[in-house]
């Protein structure tokens, strides 16, 4: 090491001074996005820690290089294209399609009411059924949109979180139906509810009932669904609401710990529940850099789990990740540029070593994508698994200097973020104290400032504009959807037994205002066609509605 | 007129939770010398209306991703004017078609700005368009 030292200060005198001299930089100092020091050249003089103790071998500890011994090599991940708008009937048959393309999981996008725990004939649900999502209010609706899809046959990611605990029973209930018992039902539900105060910001009551629920529903997954994941501990809506790479993954792995705490607390063994705890991570333009946060997060993540919980099952030491390109990075102008970006950060999460991966569409700055739009995406990481030849290989950059020098900065400040937040009293109290939302806004009007002085280029922003538009076709969701969805939700409740409703409501009011877990009376419920809202302003009722204040 | 600091509301209408761009919006204009008020999120256009109306702004700038712009942007001009307030304007940002922008500006809204805007532009045009209320 001495000797690479030494060679580095001789190059740099010898070799590099003069060159600078006489030629600038091009800046006088380079970094990451996150604000990384870049050193003009990387040796092996920089490497710090034995190769066993940082980096280990893939499928061993640390999965630094990976949680499976095999990665690409023994299956490809997973190629999950997040869908859902309009109504059941529409997503249904996008479900289908994608199925038909090759698609290997299905992801599901509930619409904005469904996500805040609105039916669709709540006067808050005005203009917004079936825009941004899959509009769905009672079983009903899932019977509609699982239909034709055998639920042991594939698996199913639901990205809603306030409101999970009445999909995950409504996901349950339709597979009864089926014939299919909960314990085969293989997906995960995002049920990630930190972010949502930190970032997303689709919530219902505040944050301590809202991580009991959490707790309730990892503790019930654990004992009777053997192959779900009870919650996606998301960074992915940190970091498009501003957060840079090294805060994604702080604050991410810092509601990790959250949740394993609260579980903990609750009386749950940690190997018990932390086998099925996965996570769900950005994917922005510095390749490397998101490169060396897929490799930091689970280093940080096996470590913790050893050291500070215990974990002696390797499943609990393995951070497993859905990845997905990041929304925030497309640029309405110039949409096409849109699939180049999404290509390199693809590209990127293979390389990081995700488990399954979602790549956006190029008109997704305008609206949902369009059939067209997402097969394109598709085909993009098709192209990148059976084309370019990164599947064969197990960590192709495991031993770059530049990769480790970044996966190790990114580790130390990613801990020191999380250090501050223990001393805070944890992450529940850092929320509450609005601490993550400050340094996202912080990062967030930084970046935005960064592209206006022109200190940051974005291609056909602020560089490289062309007059000349590009018109890309639009999906429109038919305002005849609201009234749709409105007309089969008076139908339900028009066929329902009002008693059974009430008697079950009943006791997920007993549930939420006792220790009881709220999963049993939930499924009653939903089984007894109880709507999602219903549920909802159980919730509202016994927790009281959760309101941000109005500080920017 | 009253060479007064402009008062604009940034609110965001419908229930979307994606405030990156409204809170960067409050800050801009914040830092532009301009009284800025935040409604914070999940706001109906009654809502809107009233706080437009109680902080007396001169204009309110709605920004929305969730695809409810042509119901909401519309209701809060309509309330604006019910409440005698019809001429505080009314601006608005997000993920919005193109083919939305000619339709909101018949139905009052003044300028859409959508995503690639800078804050600088968004400063000019108020300065430009919009003029303390008396």
């Amino acid at each position: 090491m001495r000797v690479v030292a030494r060679e580095t200060a001789r190059w740099d005198a010898e070799t590099l001074g003069p060159v600078t001299a006489k030629t600038p930089l091009r800046q006088p100092s380079f970094f990451t996005d996150s604000g990384i020091p870049i050193p003009s050249v990387l040796t092996a003089a920089q490497r710090r820690g034995e190769l066993q103790e940082s980096l280990g071998l893939p499928g061993e500890f640390p999965y630094t290089r990976g949680v499976q011994p095999t990665m690409y090599r023994g299956r490809l991940w997973t190629m999950r294209m997040f869908a859902g708008f309009g109504s059941p009937e529409d997503t249904n048959q996008r479900f289908k399609y994608l199925m038909a393309h090759g698609t290997t999981g299905l992801s599901t996008a509930f619409d904005m009411p469904a996500l805040m725990g609105y039916d669709a004939d709540h006067p808050m649900s005005r203009g917004e059924v079936g825009k941004e999502g899959v509009a769905v209010s009672s079983l009903r609706d899932f019977e509609v949109l699982f239909d034709g899809i055998p639920l042991d046959q594939v698996t199913t990611s639901m990205t809603i979180n306030a409101s999970a605990i009445a999909a995950l029973c409504m996901y349950i209930a339709v597979a009864e139906k089926q014939g299919i018992p909960m314990a085969k039902l293989g997906g995960t539900i995002q049920n990630d509810m930190l972010k949502e105060y930190i970032a997303q910001k689709e919530w219902i009551v505040p944050p301590r009932p809202a991580v009991r629920i959490v707790v309730d529903m990892i503790q019930y997954c654990s004992q009777n669904m053997p192959r779900w994941h009870a919650v996606s501990i998301s960074g992915y809506h940190i970091r498009e609401a501003g957060a840079t790479a090294v805060q994604e993954l702080a604050f991410t792995l810092a509601d990790g710990i959250g949740y394993v705490e609260e579980c903990v607390k609750r009386g749950l063994a940690v190997d018990d529940f932390a086998p099925r705890l996965s996570f769900f991570w950005d994917v922005h333009n510095d390749f490397f850099e998101e490169i060396a946060k897929f490799r930091a997060a689970r280093r940080i993540w096996a470590r913790v789990m050893r050291d500070r919980f215990g974990a002696r099952d390797p499943r609990s030491l393995q951070l497993r990740t859905h990845a997905q390109t990041a929304g925030v990075s497309l640029t309405a102008q110039q949409p096409y540029n849109n699939v180049v970006r999404t290509a390199l950060q693809a590209l990127a999460a293979v390389l990081g070593g995700t488990q399954s991966l979602h790549t956006n569409s190029l008109d997704e700055t305008y609206a949902l994508p369009t059939e067209d739009a997402v097969t394109l995406a598709l085909r993009t990481q098709q192209i990148i698994a059976h084309e370019s030849g990164v599947d064969r290989v197990v960590d192709p950059l495991g031993g770059s200097y530049y990769i480790e020098y970044l996966t190790d900065e990114m580790e130390r400040q990613a801990l020191e973020y999380i250090r501050r937040i223990d001393e805070m009293g944890g992450i529940i109290r850092a929320v509450e104290e609005g601490y993550p939302q400050k340094e996202i806004g912080e990062s967030a009007y930084r970046f935005q400032r960064e592209v206006e002085e022109e200190k940051r280029l974005v291609v056909g922003v602020n560089a490289f504009q062309s007059d000349q538009h590009t018109a890309v076709e639009i999906l429109r969701i038919d305002d005849q959807v609201a009234a749709s969805q409105i007309a089969r939700l008076r139908k339900v409740k028009a066929e329902r037994d009002p008693q059974a409703v009430e008697k079950a409501l009943a006791k997920v009011e007993a549930a939420a205002r006792g220790t009881d877990n709220l999963m049993p009376p939930v499924l009653e419920a939903v089984r007894a066609y109880a709507t999602l809202g219903e549920v909802s302003d159980v919730f509202r009722k016994v927790w009281g509605q959760y309101r941000e204040g109005g500080a920017f | 007129m009253a060479d007064r600091t402009l008062r604009i509301l940034v609110a965001k209408p419908g229930l979307d939770g994606h405030d990156r761009g409204a809170k960067i919006i409050a800050r801009a204009l914040r830092d532009a010398g301009m009284e800025v008020i935040y409604t914070g999120l999940h706001q109906t256009p009654e809502m809107i209306a009233s706080a437009a109306v109680q902080e007396d702004v001169d204009a309110v700038g709605l920004s929305i991703m969730s695809g409810a712009h042509m119901t909401l942007f519309p209701a809060v001009i309509d309330l604006l004017k019910e409440k005698g307030a019809g001429d505080i304007g009314v601006f608005g940002g997000g993920i919005i078609p193109d083919d939305d922008i000619p339709r909101l500006k018949k139905l009052g809204v003044a300028e859409i700005f959508t995503p690639g805007s800078s804050t600088q532009d968004i400063v000019q045009w108020i300065r430009g368009h919009i003029q303390g209320r008396l």
